[in-house]
């Protein structure tokens, strides 16, 4: 297991958010996390980079385990995530904001800056061309100096996944990628989730409530319902494990339609 | 709630077409060969008085520029600036005229020592809330000037006299011309520094913290690190100014390092645009020449900078320079 | 004087001391409540306050006299001419800057307090205004220690202010509201309440304690100037730091920690004078780096 959760719990003032979560990710696979509104989904996506700290558990990644680390350090040991909602950087061009994700594998500071030192050249333009490469990935290259927030909305998700792969992970979180997304956007954005696992060897970790796209595009679902990992396994198993129809029951209709 | 929402531009006008000349990079350095060759030809035709006004204002560019990198780039509050000047300026006063250090020998000392003191204020409070880290700054800026006031070394309250001019191959710096010149020295290298900063890793760091400090983290930039480095930054351009203002005046005392001294150079960056390297250096410019046109009016003047402070923030918040276009 | 004459002096002080920075600090802790802000212009709200009453006690000083009677009548005309002026303030500078980035409403406080300074500044010409009473010099001794009947009423007036506002943030409407606006702004408007209004009212009360304070300064310390509310500034939100920044009970009781802290630490060699002030800004940074919610304040959801 590449990101292996075991026993986690988290509590926000005496609520338990997550209970005995237990749960992995392989290497190069992709996987999905789904549930009802309000189930814990981002909040264990919290737990696993570094923003919330579950008061008991261990996660770990590739063998280190993460739980007393920061962010940026979970950044650095290889998982990038992305947001429910855009949180691109205001007010700066596309690649700008792409070029945050390589911060962490590069090392110039102030005084080779001020001084404009050779070596510090020469990383800016390794970044740069890092930073295009992961654009043109993403399919939206022509669009490097404009104001990201200026942006068409399903371009800016794709700035933000840009913006992930810069920083080279091994393990790539999306929380709800395709909230807002049209259909021709959807089916692009399955295809991208699959490049990135083949043609870059990252895995894949996906918020979806889609369920027409998690069942396409993912080799292992696991449902999380109040706090508590309800069933696992691929899509056929899930679509007829009789907790994930209970879980969902009630919720809405539409949401059950596994096409 | 919709207030600054709406910016209207007016036409071109002969100011608009000044700040595009900025914005084309060709047109661009001939407008830095006029600024250039105005700054050389300044000192015969504005006097002496008006020399030593400019050099002042000079040295508040330095300032307004290392704030800005604080406050602009980094997007803190620092409301006690003047310590870190002062740092600079008593280290070279203390190591000159009471060890009998040459003045340029004193230059590391007091770049050292700034950088100590961003580290000892920023280190421990930077994790804060923002308003708590102004407050701090702003208690750190008077711990800083009532040790002035009160340590026998720094000359309590009347301060150190009789600072040595430096010299440069037996030549001795003195006079309000030759300091107007390297002021002016300064503040061009200053101006390089800031804007090779904000087109750098650390400068685009910063930038991310400024406008989402979590989805900075995300990204896997530590952000207590870089901003910590913004502090130092700072400090180390306010000691810069603080070791040649001492040179310059050959005597230091508090006064000189008050709450309104930090106030001053926060009004400069503020006015120009908090984050605009060519906005700031105008507003270090305004607050300087500004109260020399409105001497007539005594105890008015900060009271009317104040009242401007006032409507800048809540009518143009971006300051006078005008923003990026995209 | 006897180690316990000098411990009582000291207590006398401090409770004087710490009155001062209660009611100073908790504007502050108020207005932080609601509107999570931290109103540089406190300080100085504090000041303007101070020249209030001046102006007033000498108006009535020809008719009632400046006795306790014309200081109590000075003080409330400075409290409800400098509670409107708090609500001016908020109107015009901080709501249209609610949403506005912290930064920027920081400065904007900043700008408010900047202004009021320079005011005062430009309307005494930068000069120490003589606060005069007729107040005698009358008092109980304690051993060897005196205290004056001066500090005694103030003291006791603080005590008072500070059980009305406890009883009107408990008791009444306005005083529920403003806690629930501190919890939640969205759910209050859902529900109803006039949210701007509450803010409003915080202003207003927290404004016009401080200008009780600032009255009760210049009676005790008989001078008043532009520049004095810049340290109790600092010190009020050291004091509302120390109690927990948002809990009411909090400023109180940080306010009298720190009167205390600095009356004793005045006992301690080197730290007279100026040097106490280092003090308390030692204590302030010391507070805010390991327990950053104070004594009584709620910790925010721990996250990183």
């Amino acid at each position: 297991m590449l990101l292996q959760l075991d026993d986690v719990v988290l509590r926000f003032a005496g609520n338990t958010v997550l209970e005995n979560i237990r749960f992995g990710v392989e290497e190069n696979s992709v996987a999905s996390l789904i549930g009802p509104n309000g189930a814990g989904k981002t909040s264990l996506f919290n737990c696993i980079t570094g923003f919330y700290r579950p008061q008991q558990g261990s996660i770990t990644f590739g063998g280190e385990e993460l739980l007393k680390r920061k962010p940026h350090a979970v950044t650095r040991l290889g998982i990038a995530r992305t947001f429910q909602n855009v949180r691109l950087f205001r007010e700066m061009s596309v690649l700008d904001n792409v070029m945050a994700g390589q911060h962490c594998r590069s090392r110039a500071g102030a005084f080779s800056a001020i001084l404009g030192l050779p070596s510090q050249r020469a990383e800016e333009r390794r970044v740069r061309e890092i930073c295009e490469e992961c654009l043109e990935f993403v399919g939206i290259a022509d669009e490097a100096d404009r104001i990201a927030t200026n942006l068409a909305y399903g371009h800016q998700r794709l700035v933000e996944i840009a913006r992930a792969l810069a920083t080279q992970p091994r393990l790539l979180l999306l929380d709800e990628p395709a909230a807002g997304l049209n259909s021709s956007e959807k089916t692009e954005l399955v295809r991208l989730i699959r490049r990135i696992r083949d043609e870059r060897g990252v895995a894949v970790l996906l918020i979806e409530h889609d369920m027409g796209l998690v069942m396409e595009v993912s080799e292992h679902i696991s449902v999380l319902d109040h706090g508590r990992i309800i069933a696992e396994g691929n899509a056929e198993t899930i679509q007829n494990d009789p907790a994930v129809i209970e879980a969902y029951l009630g919720q809405d209709e539409d949401e059950l339609e596994l096409t | 709630m919709a207030t600054n929402k709406v910016t209207t531009r007016p036409a071109p006008g002969a100011i608009e077409r000044l700040y595009a000349a900025f914005d084309d990079p060709r047109r661009r350095w001939a407008l830095y060969a006029v600024i250039i060759a105005l700054l050389l030809l300044a000192p015969p035709v504005v006097g002496r008085y008006g020399t030593v006004i400019l050099t002042n204002a000079l040295l508040y560019v330095i300032l307004a520029l290392g704030l800005n990198v604080v406050v602009g780039f980094a997007g803190l509050l620092d409301l006690g600036y003047a310590a870190f000047f002062a740092v600079g300026a008593y280290t070279t006063g203390i190591l000159t005229q009471q060890f009998g250090f040459n003045f340029w020998l004193t230059i590391p000392f007091a770049l050292c020592a700034a950088a100590i003191a961003g580290v000892i204020i920023g280190g421990p409070t930077l994790r804060l809330r923002s308003d708590y880290l102004a407050i701090v700054t702003l208690g750190f800026g008077e711990i800083v000037r009532i040790g002035a006031r009160n340590l026998e070394i720094t000359g309590q309250a009347s301060g150190l006299t009789g600072i040595p001019s430096p010299s440069v191959f037996g030549y001795t710096l003195t006079g309000p011309t030759t300091y107007y010149y390297i002021f002016a020295a300064l503040a061009v290298l200053a101006v390089i520094a800031a804007q090779r900063l904000l087109h750098s890793r650390l400068g685009r760091a910063w930038l991310y913290v400024r406008h989402d400090e979590d989805a900075a983290e995300a990204m896997g930039i530590n952000r207590v690190r870089v901003k910590l480095a913004a502090y130092i930054t700072g400090a180390v351009f306010g000691a810069i100014g603080g070791v040649f203002f001492a040179a310059n005046l050959g005597a230091i005392s508090p006064q000189s390092f008050s709450f309104q001294q930090s106030v001053l150079v926060l009004m400069a960056v503020i006015l120009g645009g908090m984050g605009k390297i060519p906005g700031v250096i105008l507003g270090a410019f305004i607050v300087i020449l500004g109260p020399e046109l409105l001497r007539d009016i005594g105890s008015l003047r900060l009271l009317v900078f104040a009242v401007i402070l006032l409507l800048i923030m809540l009518f143009r918040p971006s300051g006078i320079w005008p923003g990026r276009r995209s | 004087m006897s180690l316990t004459d000098i411990l009582i002096q000291q207590l006398v002080n401090g409770l004087v001391l710490g009155s001062f920075y209660a009611l100073v600090a908790l504007g502050y802790t108020m207005i932080f409540g609601v509107i999570k802000l931290l109103n540089f212009a406190h300080g100085d709200i504090y000041m303007v306050g101070a020249f209030v009453g001046f102006g007033a006690l000498s108006l009535v000083s020809g008719t009632i006299g400046a006795g306790w009677m014309g200081i109590f009548v000075a003080m409330f005309v400075a409290m409800i001419a400098v509670g409107f002026l708090g609500v001016v303030i908020e109107q015009v500078a901080y709501r249209p800057m609610l949403s506005a980035p912290r930064l920027s409403i920081l400065i904007t406080a900043l700008a408010v307090s900047l202004v009021l300074q320079n005011a005062a500044l430009a309307l005494t010409d930068g000069q120490v205004t003589a606060f005069r009473t007729d107040l005698g010099f009358g008092g109980v001794s304690l051993g060897a220690v005196f205290v004056n009947y001066t500090q005694i009423v103030l003291v006791a007036s603080a005590i008072v202010l500070m059980i009305g506002l406890e009883l009107f943030v408990s008791r009444t409407m306005y005083g529920k509201a403003m806690r629930a606006v501190s919890l939640d702004k969205d759910m209050c408007r859902l529900m109803g309440i006039n949210v701007q209004r509450v803010i409003a009212v915080t202003f207003f009360a927290g404004s016009a304690l401080a200008a009780a304070a600032g009255v009760m300064a210049g009676v005790q310390y008989g001078r008043i100037w532009y520049f004095m509310g810049f340290l109790i500034g600092l010190k009020a939100f050291t004091a509302a730091v120390i109690g927990g920044i948002g809990s009411i009970t909090g400023a109180m009781l940080g306010g009298l920690i720190l009167g205390l802290l600095e009356a004793f630490a005045t006992q301690i060699p080197h730290i007279g004078g100026e040097w106490k002030d280092v003090f308390t800004f030692g204590v302030l940074i010391l507070v805010l780096v390991f327990k950053p919610t104070g004594l009584l304040g709620k910790s925010e959801v721990e996250r990183m």
